[in-house]
């Protein structure tokens, strides 16, 4: 998965370069990572209906903001952090990533770009149950490297997924299996899994979700704490007000409309 | 790197995908028993087919022949002399053989080939299926060494314990009539006089005789040796000093018997019938012959269950053969003494063929000339340098063979409808056997779906972490590669090691059931004869992985083809 791959492709590799930088696993510097929206529709169907979720949702996420999207269930808040992440195509409407679109590339530059700029927190973790703590932090850049290129980089690869876990606090848990950690430990662990790519842009889909109150409090000072210190950009998608309100701005949508958008208390 | 990683998780995790091969485990090792033990039997049977035919075989569709055998092969020579070791021709003719045992008459379908022993062991083995050139084993230990050496060229010669044999029958029928004459006996008394013992008929060769009561000419050869007895027949017995009761019997029925004398009368005619062959009996028949083993002897299991050969006629026994003449088929009897028993372990030939002298067997049936010294021939058997040359050489001789007059085959094409028959068995076997492992693929399918669908969170996790759908395609595609490698490996190894131990494995289940699996008296091999050939081997291992992997590939595809958001939905 390196970017030569995409040599047939200019346009995107310098797209690629610009969002990631050409250096960007041996800078400390996180990339850039501004997103907008531009009038995003998305329907599913369900048999003959078709059903609306996101009717023209025009979002702008500047670099190192930090921006909730709240709503009720329904309301296509998920949904639009799934376009935002690239894991589906809207019908209509443009992702726009510094300024580029990004939602019209082909297939192996949006596997590139998820593997590169976005990193994904969920709600229920989606750890993969076979592989430890180590290999699941290190599975991103698994899939980044080729087998060859993994074997020789792979005590840097792992000295880097140590430091990154040792970052969330989970140091003395790495040969441990998913089934084997708490609640608060595996969505710590997703962090750490989405964050050893050095992402320009973190999505967190109810990442407190399921958790309780006091640990859903300390993933979220992590989070908050990621944005302060590294300028990390992140979409963070809840139910829960008063979680929202901990982010710079919070977007509300209700029947796949922007309903309100202002800044959290 | 993850492809591989998770391959080899799943592998270690996901035990039903482990048991979903077994069938491809077992099917791969059932193919490659089956296929060795086909493969055994045929090349067993093939190598003694071979043994008993040459190479190639030129054949006269009359049953008369054609003159001259010198001028046929200075033919073959001249047209393939390159390609030719040797040749030697025969006489073939079909024939009864008749053969007295407890004073009846047996009689038997046979196929006679008169043969010169000397060139026929230049065109094949015959020494290897002459029972007088294997040392008697038992157990695998030698309990009797062989009667003649390898060095002794085949010919028509008894041997020594044949010889002894012959004249103890022969004391004894005389012994008999003398002791009848003496007391009288009225001729239909019982033919056993209880003592001495009879020989027991067990393949083994009997002793020196021991007679106490009638010792006389015990220590006389009484047998005409020859050097080469196919080249010299003796001339017929001629009783210089018989006993005075037997020359009497001679006179009045100079004659033998007439052939074919019903054995249903009195016991009083049987004896004077043995009584007058006796005379013969002194000296060697001029007919001289091998008899396959499957005529004149049968296999029963002894009281510790072991396979024993029973013999109802043994070497320096005479029987009778009834043929055709050439020219118009009249038929013709004549006497002979049997020299040897083969057994080449085709039952089709052991039961069938006699070998017999050709010169004799030429003057018999009329087809030689005095006068011009010339003998008329029906075969000519030819051994090549390389028997891969056999189908030019056929081609060629069959420019100046010419069709409507001789048939000319190589040994395959001789039993091609036996031969063909095994491949065909072994290709319908292997079909059958494949379709299991088809079948086994069907399992690894539905298995694999199963696994995708259990899956599909993980996958979709993956496909967000920047995984590509062929990559996500890969990782089944080789989980599918690994179960086969694993499935296909075990069943090798399985297979190869049943292989091994098949007879240990036939000796238990005979243990176990009480019931003989693998019977020597069906199958004419002592054990069961197998081959395993590295190619067969592979074959049958990549084409069980091929399955596995293309079982996989659908279940890959519809991972693949699972959109991210669809796998991470259902919360």
């Amino acid at each position: 998965m390196s970017q030569s791959q995409l040599a047939d492709t200019p346009k995107v590799d310098k797209r690629l370069d610009a969002v990631t930088g050409a250096d960007a696993q041996q800078t400390v510097k996180l990339p850039k990572g501004q997103i907008s929206t531009v009038a995003i529709e998305k329907s599913y169907f369900k048999g003959q209906h078709k059903i609306p979720v996101l009717r023209g949702v025009e979002v702008a996420v500047n670099e190192g903001e930090f921006v909730s999207i709240v709503g009720q269930s329904g309301s296509g808040k998920s949904t639009l952090l799934h376009l935002i992440g690239l894991l589906d195509t809207p019908d209509v409407g443009e992702i726009l990533l510094n300024g580029d679109r990004i939602d019209d590339l082909p297939a192996k530059s949006r596997d590139q770009l998820r593997n590169h700029v976005f990193g994904f927190i969920f709600q229920f973790y989606h750890l993969l149950p076979e592989l430890s703590l180590l290999e699941n932090v290190l599975a991103p850049l698994m899939i980044r490297h080729s087998l060859w290129s993994f074997w020789k980089q792979r005590h840097q690869l792992r000295e880097q997924a140590r430091d990154i876990i040792a970052k969330v606090g989970l140091g003395h848990r790495l040969k441990h299996k998913p089934s084997e950690l708490s609640g608060g430990e595996l969505q710590r662990a997703a962090i750490a899994r989405a964050l050893i790519t050095r992402p320009a842009v973190l999505l967190a889909d109810e990442p407190t979700g399921n958790l309780d109150s006091d640990t859903g409090r300390e993933i979220m000072d992590l989070l908050i704490s990621l944005n302060e210190h590294d300028r990390l950009t992140i979409v963070m998608v809840t139910h829960d007000d008063s979680i929202a309100r901990q982010a710079h701005r919070v977007v509300r949508l209700k029947e796949g409309r922007i309903e309100a958008v202002g800044r959290a208390a | 790197m993850y492809k591989l990683l998770l391959c080899v998780c799943y592998l270690r995790t996901r035990y039903i995908a482990l048991a979903s091969i077994v069938s491809v485990t077992l099917g791969v090792a059932t193919m490659i028993v089956v296929n060795s033990v086909m493969a055994g039997f045929s090349t067993e049977m093939r190598e003694r087919i071979h043994g008993l035919l040459a190479d190639v075989v030129i054949e006269t569709n009359s049953l008369d022949g054609a003159p001259d055998a010198e001028k046929h092969m200075a033919l073959a020579r001249q047209v393939a002399g390159e390609y030719i070791e040797s040749m030697t021709a025969t006489v073939e003719v079909y024939g009864i053989l008749s053969f007295q045992y407890h004073g009846q008459w047996i009689p038997r379908p046979v196929t006679l080939i008169g043969i010169d022993p000397g060139e026929k062991a230049k065109v094949g083995p015959l020494k290897d299926f002459l029972q007088s050139y294997r040392p008697t084993i038992v157990d695998g230990i030698v309990t009797k060494p062989a009667q003649r050496s390898l060095d002794v060229p085949p010919g028509w010669t008894l041997t020594k314990s044949a010889q002894e044999y012959r004249q103890w029958t022969i004391e004894r029928q005389q012994w008999m009539i003398h002791g009848l004459e003496a007391e009288d006996y009225p001729l239909t008394a019982p033919l056993d006089p209880g003592n001495p013992e009879a020989p027991p008929f067990d393949g083994e060769d009997v002793g020196p005789p021991n007679f106490d009561e009638f010792p006389t000419s015990a220590d006389e050869p009484g047998i005409a040796q020859q050097d080469d007895g196919a080249v010299t027949a003796p001339v017929p017995a001629d009783p210089e000093t018989p006993s005075p009761l037997i020359a009497d019997e001679n006179t009045q029925t100079p004659t033998p018997p007439e052939f074919g004398t019903p054995p249903f009368g009195t016991e009083g005619a049987t004896f004077a019938e043995a009584s007058t062959e006796a005379a013969d009996w002194s000296d060697l028949q001029e007919g001289r012959v091998y008899l396959g083993i499957g005529l004149i002897s049968y296999p029963y299991e002894d009281d510790q269950g072991k396979v024993q050969t029973l013999f109802m006629v043994k070497p320096g026994d005479d029987v009778k053969i009834s043929t055709v003449k050439a020219g118009i088929p009249n038929t013709v009897h004549f006497n002979a003494t049997v020299v040897d028993v083969f057994k080449s372990g085709m039952s089709e030939y052991d039961s069938n063929l006699i070998f017999c002298n050709l010169e004799y067997l030429q003057k018999v049936r009329g087809m030689f000339t005095p006068a011009t010294g010339v003998r008329d021939i029906t075969s000519i058997q030819i051994k090549l340098k390389d028997e891969a040359d056999a189908k030019i050489v056929v081609e060629r001789l069959k420019a100046v063979f010419p069709a409507g007059l001789y048939s000319v085959k190589t040994w395959e094409q001789k039993q091609g409808p036996l031969l063909a028959a095994v491949d065909i068995e072994t290709a319908i076997l292997n079909v059958l056997l494949f379709l299991i492992i088809a079948v086994a693929g069907f399992g690894i399918l539905a298995i694999f779906y199963m696994i995708v669908v259990e899956k599909t969170r993980d996958i979709g996790v993956l496909k967000a972490l920047g995984a590509s759908s062929g990559g996500i395609m890969s990782i089944f595609l080789s989980y599918g590669l690994a179960l086969g490698i694993v499935g296909s490996g075990a069943g090798v190894g399985i297979g190869i090691l049943f292989v091994h131990y098949i007879n240990e494995i036939e000796r238990f289940i005979t243990w176990i059931t009480g019931h003989k699996v693998f019977d020597e008296r069906i199958y004419y091999f002592p054990e069961i004869p197998t081959s395993i050939s590295p190619a067969m081997v592979i074959w049958v291992a990549t084409g069980a992985m091929a399955i596995a992997v293309l079982a996989s590939i659908l279940p890959a595809r519809r991972a693949a083809r699972l959109r991210p958001v669809e796998a991470l939905r259902f919360e």
